[in-house]
């Protein structure tokens, strides 16, 4: 299962810079990154090379954060794929808490990051795999 | 006009003898009927027989606010439930709040010090008073309500809030008198501004303001505004609820009614008492209470106290406003908080204690806001911003429910609650008052 790194950051100027920075002088390398944004505070949400190396970086340094199992789909970049995905899963019951979504150049590949809610107990990869897209795992995701 | 003059001018001798006789009384009547004093005289070895004379207070024990937490409910009373007609409650530090009791007896003596302090600032029978001190648990709605029955004003009982109403109250029925929090007195004003009616011609005549403390600057605010006499009283429910000590038309130091209430000014630290004039904690004996009486009840309140006679006749010392606390309580919207109570909140959510720091402000003619922020640790963190939505739902929640005021709650990183000396500090108070 791929890791996603999120990090709790407050919502005002230079908070952003601290993680980046952070993960620079790690040598880490960010492949993706999403923000939450809930007013005061938000969720930065990153996919990058070394997840544990990453985390502990901001760990030690006193950061609230966590690695967090998301799915990776990796989407043809073609209309209507997406929703080919999403209504795969929303039929099997499957709830969505929070995406992102990338393409990749030149391979015209669209890579869709999920957080599904229960995703160990869930069936979402199968249904995923079943409906035609392929799940990207780790060593796949970290070196996009 | 004075109420009580037998009692509010009395002079210094008699008053001594009175009070003498009243503490000796007070002294064999708690000894006798409360253990919990009884065990506190035994350990320090005192009888009542030995307390002959008030100067003999000084060898009785104090009483605290931990006292009353750890002997809740019932334990301070000296008197059986059968005959305590009333209770309120307030909030103690952390865990149980505080429980006053009275009798029949002390309603009225808390009806007799309310009408001598709304006549202290000013009322005549047949006046009117809008209260819009809170009725209810809070002994400051109820209090001057009995007190302006006693002397035989026609009373409103408006509660606190509903701005808009009470200014079409104010201009129905033209009450002379007005009783709330000094910071809600200056609101209305700005309320009044936005509905059209110029305070400067409002009907209220005399303010008596209490529950939070306030200064000299506010006090010119109000009078401005409102074109009022503001006048300050003090009270705390450990005592009786409001009607301690209240602020003649000189505005120089708040009567104290030292007959029944013995104030005593001492160093926190070492208990001793300082020189007149000089600043300290106050401490008052409830001389003639019932149902729970008190010695030498720890206030944690500073003031300083001056026993010349006032210009307006009363002999009865006078203390100064609230300068500040002995302990790290905080009054908002005249409600007491202390911060181990949000500890004991945050504590209760995830067995944890989050660094946290509470923020009260007051912007240019508002009411009080508090802030908490709570530092977001490992423990509580989640990776779900769902999660953490519903968590600063909880805290928010807890807090009203324990404290019952409305905290915005911030979640703020780890390591941004500035630190001193190892400790966090707790609060931050940037109300200009």
């Amino acid at each position: 299962m791929s890791k996603q790194l999120h990090v709790f950051v407050e919502n005002r100027p230079g908070r952003l810079e601290v993680i980046t920075e952070n993960l620079r002088k790690a040598n880490i390398d960010i492949r993706a990154f999403a923000i939450q944004d809930r007013g005061d505070f938000g969720l930065m949400k990153l996919l990058v090379d070394k997840p544990q190396d990453a985390y502990l970086s901001l760990a030690d340094l006193g950061c609230a954060c966590a690695l967090k199992d998301v799915l990776a789909v990796s989407v043809p970049d073609k209309p209507g794929n997406l929703h080919n995905l999403l209504s795969a899963l929303s039929k099997n019951g499957i709830n969505i808490i929070d995406a992102h979504g990338f393409v990749l150049q030149p391979s015209k590949t669209g890579i869709c990051i999920l957080e599904i809610e229960n995703l160990a107990q869930s069936n979402a990869q199968q249904v995923v795999e079943k409906t035609g897209f392929e799940v990207l795992d780790d060593s796949k995701i970290y070196n996009l | 006009m004075i109420w009580n003059e037998e009692f509010e001018c009395m002079p210094a001798a008699e008053m001594k003898k009175l009070q003498s006789e009243r503490l000796k009384k007070l002294a064999s009547y708690v000894y006798s009927n409360c253990p919990i004093y009884r065990d506190k005289f035994d350990k320090i070895g005192i009888k009542p027989d030995s307390i002959r004379t008030i100067d003999d207070i000084q060898k009785l024990p104090f009483t605290t606010k931990i006292d009353m937490r750890d002997n809740y409910p019932y334990g301070l009373f000296s008197a059986d439930q059968k005959v305590v007609k009333e209770i309120h409650v307030s909030s103690g530090t952390t865990g149980n709040p505080t429980l006053v009791g009275y009798t029949k007896d002390d309603i009225k003596l808390w009806g007799e010090v309310m009408a001598r302090s709304l006549a202290c600032a000013g009322a005549e029978p047949g006046d009117t008073v809008q209260n819009a001190y809170g009725y209810g648990l809070f002994t400051g709605g109820l209090g001057v309500h009995y007190g302006a029955l006693e002397m035989g004003l026609r009373v409103i009982p408006m509660s606190s809030g509903q701005t808009q109403r009470q200014l079409k109250i104010m201009q129905d029925f033209k009450p002379k008198l007005i009783t709330c929090t000094p910071s809600y007195a200056l609101y209305m004003a700005e309320e009044a501004k936005d509905m059209g009616i110029d305070p400067k011609n409002g009907n209220w005549k005399i303010g008596v303001f209490g529950a939070e403390p306030w200064t000299e600057k506010m006090r010119g605010e109000i009078e401005a505004a409102w074109n009022m006499l503001a006048t300050d009283i003090y009270g705390l429910s450990e005592i009786i609820g409001p009607g301690v000590a209240q602020e003649c038309p000189h505005k120089d130091g708040l009567h104290i009614y030292s007959d029944v209430f013995y104030p005593e000014i001492i160093d926190p630290d070492s208990g001793e008492p300082v020189k007149e004039g000089q600043d300290g904690e106050l401490v008052i004996t409830t001389l003639t209470k019932q149902a729970i009486p008190l010695i030498r009840y720890r206030t944690r309140d500073v003031v300083s106290i001056q026993y010349e006679k006032c210009k307006c006749g009363r002999t009865s010392p006078r203390i100064s406003k609230i300068k500040g606390r002995t302990d790290d309580m905080i009054v908002v919207r005249g409600i007491n908080v202390f911060p181990s109570q949000i500890e004991h909140v945050l504590l209760g959510i995830d067995g944890t204690e989050p660094h946290y720091q509470i923020i009260v402000d007051r912007q240019q003619h508002q009411l009080d806001e508090v802030e908490v922020l709570v530092e977001v640790n490992s423990k509580i963190f989640s990776d779900e911003v769902k999660k953490l939505e519903a968590l600063k739902r909880k805290i928010q929640k807890e807090i009203s429910v324990v404290l019952s005021i409305s905290a915005k709650i911030s979640l703020v990183e780890p390591k941004t609650i500035e630190r001193s000396m190892g400790k966090a500090k707790r609060v931050i108070d940037k109300r200009q008052m």
